[in-house]
Order: C-alpha cells, then sequence, then structure tokens
C-alpha cells in the first residue's frame, strides 16, 4: 500500500531536476501534498505563499505568464471553492499553463470531516472551459501524471488522494490524456472508474462473477477531455455503472450520462456521493457509509443489467 | 529630469485618450468612462514614455509587463495601445461588439498588447507578484507595472498578493493606485473606507510615493523613484477624479458606467478641446 501523494511528491522532485521551468507554490500545507519533496530539493523555486488560496493561483497565473511551469498546490476544497474565481477568471478563461493540485481529494481527509472532504471539486473544474481535469486511481498513476502533465501546454486540474493505495497499474505505465484503458474485461456491464476506488470496482467485478454476471472494468484518469471512443465502444456492449469518490452532480456520472444521452443513449447506474454532506470517520467504513462500498457497485451493476 | 516639452507632449496625448474613450463608450452604448478617465494621465505616462514596448512584435521576451487589474478601465489601455501602434485606432468603435478583438474587458487572447485578462477585481497585485517572480527566476531584467482601482482593494486578494509580494521583496514590482474615491455605489470613503490606505500598504510592507494621478511629471519622477528602491514593491498612491475631464462627471458614482448620450458627447469632446 503506498499514499498516491508521496508518490506524486517524489515524482514532481524527481521531475524538476530534469525541467527548470516547473516551479511550485504551496498555501501552507506542503508537508500534506508533498510539494514539500520538491521545495527541499529546490528551495529556489519553491514558493510556500501561505494560507492564500486565490492569492496563490493568482501568484501561479503570473509565473505562467513569465514562461514557467507553476504547480500550484492545497487541498482540493480550497482550490475549487476558495479560489475558484481566480481559476476561472486567470487559469480557465485567460488559459495559463497553469498546473492546479488539489489534495485530499473525495473523503481522503476522512477524519477531518466534511469541511476537510472534497466532493464537489471535479463538477466545478470540469465545467471550466480550457481545463484539463485528470484524477489517478493509484500511487503509480499519480507518478505517471506528472512529466505529461508538466509537458501538456495548457492548465490543468489534477486531484490527488491522501488514502493508502494498492497498486494497480503495472510499474511500466504510461498516462496519456484523455485516454481510459479497460483493466478487466467483460461482457455484461461495464464499471468505469475515475479515482481511487478502482479496486472497489474490482472487487465488484469479482463479486458479480458468482453472480453470472461478466463485468468490463476501466480506468479513467481524464474526466476532462473524456474518452469518447472509449465510451461508444462500451455503451455498445451493453450498460455502464460510473464509480467516482464524488458528487454524482456533474463528476463522472453527470460527464458520461450527458455525453451518452446525446451520442448513445445507454442504461446506466451512478456510484458516488448523492447530493449530502457526510461525517468525520476512518475512510474506508466513510465510503461503505455514503454509498461507495463494494456492495453498493455490485447492486448498481445488477440494477443497470436488469434494465 | 523631464523636459516641458515632453510634458506638454504627454498631455496631448492624454487629451487625445480622453477623447479616444469618450467616443469609444458613446459608440458601444456601454462602458465605464469614469474610471478610464481618472486614469488617462497614468496609462499615457505608461504607454508613451515608461513602458519598454515593441507594437511591432507585441511578445517581445524584454519588453515590461503591464496589468490593468481594473479592467473596466480598458477603453483608456485600447486607447492607448491603438495610439501606440499595436492595432488601427479605426478599430477603437468596434468596443465590446460581437466578434470585436476589444471586448468589455481586456483579454489577452484577442488583443495585441493586452499582458493579461482582467475583470473580475483584485487579481492584479498576485498575478504582477508571479510575473515579477517569474522576471527574477530567469534573471531578466523587464519591470511589472500594476493599475488598481481604489474600489478594488476593498477585495480581500488584493492583500494576499500584498503580503506575498512583500515576502519576496519584489522590487520589479511597481503598483499604481488610481485613487479616484468614487466605486459603482458611491464613494469610496463611505461604502468601504480604506483610510489611511498609504499606512496599510506600508505596513504591508511596501514603499510608498503619493502623487497627484494627473500630474505627468509627478507620475513620471514616482516611476522613476520605484525603480531605484531594490528591497521592497513600490505602491504610488495616484489622487485623480473620476471622469476627469468631463465636468459634468466628474466625481459623480453615476458615471461609473453610464454612457453621454449624442449631446453629452459634444459636450464632452468640445470640454476636451476636440469638437
Amino acid at each position: 500500500m503506498v499514499e498516491m501523494r508521496d508518490t506524486y511528491g517524489k515524482a514532481l522532485a524527481a521531475y524538476g531536476a530534469e525541467n527548470e521551468r516547473v516551479v511550485v507554490l504551496d498555501a501552507d500545507v506542503s508537508s500534506s501534498t508533498r510539494s514539500r519533496y520538491f521545495g527541499d530539493r529546490f528551495p529556489d523555486r519553491f514558493y510556500n505563499v501561505g494560507i492564500t488560496e486565490a492569492g496563490m493561483v493568482d501568484v501561479a497565473v503570473g509565473l505562467a505568464l513569465g514562461g514557467l511551469i507553476p504547480f500550484a498546490h492545497t487541498f482540493a476544497f480550497l482550490l475549487a471553492l476558495r479560489a475558484a474565481e481566480s481559476v476561472r477568471t486567470g487559469v480557465a478563461y485567460a488559459d495559463t499553463n497553469v498546473k492546479l493540485v488539489g489534495a485530499y481529494g473525495g473523503l481522503s481527509d476522512s477524519r477531518d470531516g466534511p469541511t476537510h472532504h472534497s466532493l464537489c471539486d471535479l463538477a466545478v473544474m470540469r465545467a471550466l472551459p480550457n481545463l484539463t481535469v485528470v484524477v489517478p486511481a493509484d500511487g503509480v498513476e499519480g507518478a505517471a501524471c506528472v512529466p505529461v502533465l508538466a509537458e501538456h501546454e495548457g492548465p490543468v486540474y489534477l486531484r490527488l488522494s491522501r488514502a493508502d493505495l494498492p497498486d494497480l497499474m503495472p510499474s511500466d505505465y504510461r498516462f496519456q490524456i484523455g485516454k481510459g484503458r479497460v483493466i478487466r474485461e467483460g461482457k455484461d456491464v461495464s464499471i468505469i472508474n475515475c479515482g481511487v476506488l478502482l479496486s472497489r470496482c474490482l472487487a465488484a467485478a469479482e463479486r458479480l462473477t458468482s453472480q453470472g454476471i461478466s463485468a468490463t472494468v476501466v480506468n479513467l484518469p481524464t474526466l476532462k477531455p473524456l474518452d469518447e471512443e472509449l465510451l461508444l465502444q462500451l455503451a455498445s456492449q451493453g450498460p455502464v455503472v460510473t464509480v467516482e469518490e464524488h458528487t454524482v452532480i456533474g463528476g463522472l456520472g453527470g460527464a458520461v450520462a450527458e455525453f451518452l444521452s446525446v451520442r448513445r443513449p445507454t442504461p446506466m447506474r451512478m456510484v458516488g456521493i448523492h447530493d449530502t454532506f457526510t461525517e468525520t470517520g476512518p475512510y474506508e467504513e466513510l465510503l461503505d457509509r455514503w454509498g461507495m462500498g463494494v456492495g453498493d457497485i455490485v447492486a448498481a451493476c445488477e440494477g443497470a443489467v436488469a434494465g | 529630469m523631464y523636459r516641458e516639452s515632453l510634458i506638454a507632449e504627454l498631455e496631448e496625448r492624454a487629451r487625445q485618450l480622453r477623447c479616444d474613450v469618450v467616443r469609444m463608450v458613446h459608440d458601444a452604448g456601454s462602458g465605464h468612462p469614469g474610471g478610464s478617465l481618472s486614469a488617462a494621465e497614468i496609462i499615457t505616462a505608461l504607454y508613451f514614455q515608461r513602458l519598454r514596448l515593441d507594437p511591432a512584435d507585441p511578445e517581445w521576451p524584454e519588453r515590461d509587463r503591464f496589468i490593468l487589474s481594473k479592467g473596466h478601465a480598458a477603453p483608456a489601455l485600447y486607447a492607448a495601445l491603438a495610439r501606440r501602434g499595436f492595432f488601427p485606432v479605426e478599430e477603437l468603435c468596434t468596443l465590446r461588439q460581437l466578434d470585436s478583438r476589444l471586448q468589455g474587458h481586456p483579454d489577452r487572447l484577442k488583443t495585441p498588447g493586452v499582458e493579461m485578462t482582467s475583470g473580475a477585481l483584485g487579481h492584479g497585485v498576485a498575478i504582477g507578484a508571479g510575473l515579477a517572480l517569474a522576471a527574477r527566476r530567469k534573471g531578466e531584467r523587464w519591470r511589472t507595472y500594476v493599475l488598481l482601482g481604489d474600489g478594488e482593494v476593498q477585495a480581500g486578494v488584493v492583500w494576499e498578493g500584498a503580503l506575498i509580494a512583500a515576502k519576496y521583496r519584489l522590487s520589479n514590482l511597481t503598483c499604481i493606485l488610481d485613487q479616484n474615491d468614487v466605486q459603482l455605489d458611491g464613494p469610496v470613503h463611505e461604502i468601504l473606507a480604506l483610510e489611511p490606505l498609504a499606512d496599510k500598504w506600508r505596513a504591508f510592507g511596501w514603499a510608498v510615493v503619493e502623487i497627484d494621478g494627473h500630474n505627468l511629471r509627478q507620475i513620471l519622477e514616482a516611476l522613476d523613484q520605484a525603480a531605484h528602491i531594490h528591497d521592497r514593491p513600490t505602491m504610488v498612491i495616484a489622487h485623480t477624479t473620476k471622469g476627469k475631464g468631463c465636468s459634468f462627471m466628474e466625481g459623480q458614482s453615476a458615471w461609473h458606467g453610464r454612457i453621454p448620450n449624442a449631446e453629452e458627447l459634444i459636450c464632452a469632446l468640445e470640454e476636451l478641446g476636440n469638437g
């Protein structure tokens, strides 16, 4: 088990040695986001600007205008909500080359409670034109995306997790923006995952086998732009179930439903948070409590297959 | 020392810029004349004397950067850019029209010479701090200038930017505050008082220079002074009059966003010496 933030932070520091244009900002949570690894190695390229989320995003915009590649870090909910107008105007509308990194996505800061849970960041970021939105599934993907996002010219929102996660991607995994990946082949239903619930999706697929349901499991690390080709292919095979650690309003479920309802109407179910605030508690138990348990994914698949 | 003839030439530029502004907002049927007119001398001093620019190469890497944080003064910025040769003067009358390169507020992707998109108030100081950090990081000598409104500095993010610029002692960042004491709903000192403003900026770690924002010599000398301060960013507090140059607009919050009708346009242009 590894923490994605840890592999991400190490990857960012390693990439910093290769690319001098990379600069890093944090809003006083660099020990939590792990941007500190970069800061320890490259102190003259690291700006801890204190608890000034909107100001930090603006400073990042200025650094990007000046020809550098800023990675700006804080908790996901603060980037998406407190700094939202800076993100909309200076990053998305002005189309500046800023990489926004939201740590502690979803319920992963579980015991700090609902103030720190980030359950609508993807909806906010996905609604902004020009932004690429990326949600890695494990530590391998969290590290693999760093050079790709740095070398992609344009604004990015990257959502990280605090959770301990199993490595699911092969060590030679190559991340590509806008590309999903079939992790397990099936034929009756497709489980589409965006984020760190992939191991739960795989466990659900396993459980479904004993009920005679064969499930495809797909990992979709880029929420925007969607891998439309893959979605159309999955929809041609049968119903789909989306799985995300986020409100189903405007996140993966919303995105897939918006696309398929127009291009290829398909029976679907959405696993995620259903329009509610959460509570403090252990991470895995919170996921189960709020509808993201393996049983919930299984039930959603059964419902989707039954029509 | 600036020659009298240069000052006279710049004063003429500022007069012409005001004429452009009132014509533009009249033609557009919308826009913000008051805050454009109060900034006429400041923008003139920057674009016709202080900023190192190349209109033939708007992306020249060594150019000075200017951010119009009070983006609603876009007509004044566009007039300066056109008169400086970034795009044809004839284009000014397309302000705020569909398909125009001259958006209601500055858009860096559409208008040659516009360094940064603005309009949502409050962001210029922190974005300017980022630019100044980039110049320092890259060892480049260009400077960053930001023009703010006074109502604008009620926004909290301005002070986030102020703290950050002071932390990094960004002496290559100069901000200018167009203190006309009028905002959309009324006088700044009534809506949400800012004074003592110079003390506030000093307390935040900035050098402060206070000037008459309609006096071109004072503006140029303040900008020179800022360039010789090497341990902190500078805020030039420029005392101005909203709607300056059109007596019926001066100091009136109604003219923050009101548009001169045909009669008022003639009146304004006559007063500005350009019938």
